[in-house]
């Protein structure tokens, strides 16, 4: 199938050809780039929510009471949840859908596992590519699950309008460390499994954070919740909905708005300079060379860099040249 | 780049027995191999598993039984596929299923039959071989 018969597929609520498109986003495929470029005026309508914190925090738990709160309001789900890659087979065990299992018989709900490695253009640009693919196929939320690890997870996290992040009872010392990346990007904070002890603990140490933190005019709620049960998920999800409206609402929204498309040009456009670059300083041999001078101590790295770009650059003008 | 080919591997229990130490087991072995494997647990439905095999695109279906079920099973989770026109997977199984059966299963589409005691190198290879390739 190609992009045109894809992308008819996709907004005509095309399961099949859902799955197929987000295939292609995935492995950035020429015919991924173009689903994209014919998909995404029609995105802007779903509710675009990330999921993060540690492996192990209940996360694909919470998305799956979410789901089930969200479909009992009438609206239909998509779920992209984000496994890290071995990083020494590259290969993935992705497992998120055993604590979804019902929802998979849920026509109103799709979900799509990811393995973080298993794309080649960039972590977040494909997550969040995927999430727009959702957007245009017409689900009303879309959830994003990601372990929130690494400097991906936080961009991941920073690209969904409304983001959760998911903290345990007992989780002091990650609560105090974490305080730095991801406390910024949160706009609700949860303390999942508080049928646990120690949950008013980990509550009062976030209020701590958050009174020191750096915040706008939306201010985070924090509140308990058990996603086995299901227990305060509703009121999660008034939250979210409350965020929502705030995003859509005043000219913060906007300002918000202008500064992730901002955020996203600019990373495509580095990962794409980056691969490219790399790829021209490969074929011409420039960077081989290089590498012997400074591995040889001839030459120093941050030189050696200087002259590699030198090299891409006439690469680039010749080419543009030759055209 | 090298836009190398994903396999990516649905791995699914169909049926009402809880032990899911060989899927497990397939389901590393092939992780290992460098494939995406979708793990979806226990006691799914012909249904469930089809519709997820869908919903993430996987080139590849393993079953794994131990429970007897198979002849029942297995063909209700080819039809489920086909209603959903995901024509293009390759399909095997492992697990206890008696001689007299393999044949049966392969007839329906199942182009690998593992027994228990498989070598996970075998089945590695075989889901290499065998994966559809997408464009
Ligand atoms: N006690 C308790 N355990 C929970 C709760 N939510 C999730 N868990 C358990 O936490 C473990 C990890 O859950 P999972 O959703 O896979 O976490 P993830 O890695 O963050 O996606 C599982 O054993 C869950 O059953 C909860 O509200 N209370
Ligand atoms: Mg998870």
């Amino acid at each position: 199938m190609g992009a045109a018969e894809l992308a008819e597929g996709v907004r005509a609520g095309n399961r099949r050809a859902l799955a197929r498109a987000i295939s292609h986003v995935e492995a950035d495929s020429a015919i991924g780039r173009e689903l994209q470029r014919r998909l995404y005026r029609y995105t802007g309508n779903a509710q675009i929510v990330g999921i993060t914190g540690s492996a192990g925090a209940g996360k694909s738990t919470l998305v799956g009471a979410l789901a089930r709160e969200q479909r009992r309001r009438e609206r239909t789900v998509g779920i992209v949840a984000v496994d890290p890659s071995s990083p020494f087979s590259h290969g993935a065990i992705l497992g998120d859908r055993i604590r979804m299992q019902d929802l998979t018989a849920d026509g109103g709900v799709f979900m799509r596992s990811m393995a973080s490695r298993g794309n080649l253009g960039g972590l977040s640009e494909t997550a969040t590519g995927v999430a727009d693919l959702m957007d245009a196929a017409g689900f009303d939320v879309v959830m994003i699950e990601t372990v929130g690890a690494g400097q991906d997870e936080v961009e991941i996290a920073t690209a969904a309008q409304t983001t959760v992040l998911v903290t345990n009872p007992g989780g002091g010392d990650e609560i105090q460390s974490m305080k730095a990346g991801l406390m910024e990007v949160a706009q609700i904070l949860v303390v999942n499994k508080a049928d646990l002890a120690g949950a008013d603990t980990a509550m009062t140490q976030l209020k701590a954070l958050l009174a020191i933190a750096d915040l706008g005019a939306w201010r985070p709620p924090i509140l308990k919740v058990v996603a086995k049960t299901g227990d305060s998920v509703g009121t999660l999800v008034d939250h979210i909905d409350e965020h929502h409206a705030f995003m859509r609402s005043n000219e913060h929204g906007d300002r918000e708005r202008r500064d992730l498309a901002r955020k996203q040009i600019v990373a495509l456009t580095r990962a794409a300079l980056h691969r490219e670059a790399l790829v021209t300083a490969n074929q011409s041999g420039a960077l081989a060379a290089l590498v012997d001078e400074v591995a040889g101590r001839r030459r120093d790295p941050r030189s050696a860099a200087g002259v590699l770009l030198e090299a891409v650059r006439r690469e680039w003008g010749a080419e543009i040249a030759s055209r | 780049m090298a836009n190398e080919q994903r396999i990516r591997v649905l791995i699914a229990k169909p049926g009402l027995d809880g032990h899911d130490r060989g899927a497990k087991v397939v389901a590393r072995a092939l992780r290992d191999a460098g494939m995406e494997v979708i793990y979806t647990g226990i006691r799914q439905t012909p249904a469930m598993i089809a519709e997820a095999a869908l919903q993430e695109d996987a080139q590849v279906v393993g079953l794994s039984i131990l429970s007897g079920a198979h002849l029942e099973l297995f063909p209700r989770v080819v039809d489920e596929l086909k209603q959903r026109g995901v024509d293009d997977v390759l399909l095997f199984c492992g697990g206890i299923i008696p001689q007299e059966d393999i044949e049966k299963i392969k007839a329906i589409g199942f182009q690998g039959v593992f027994g228990p005691g498989t070598n996970t190198g075998d089945i590695i290879e075989f889901v290499k071989a065998h994966a559809p390739v997408r464009t």
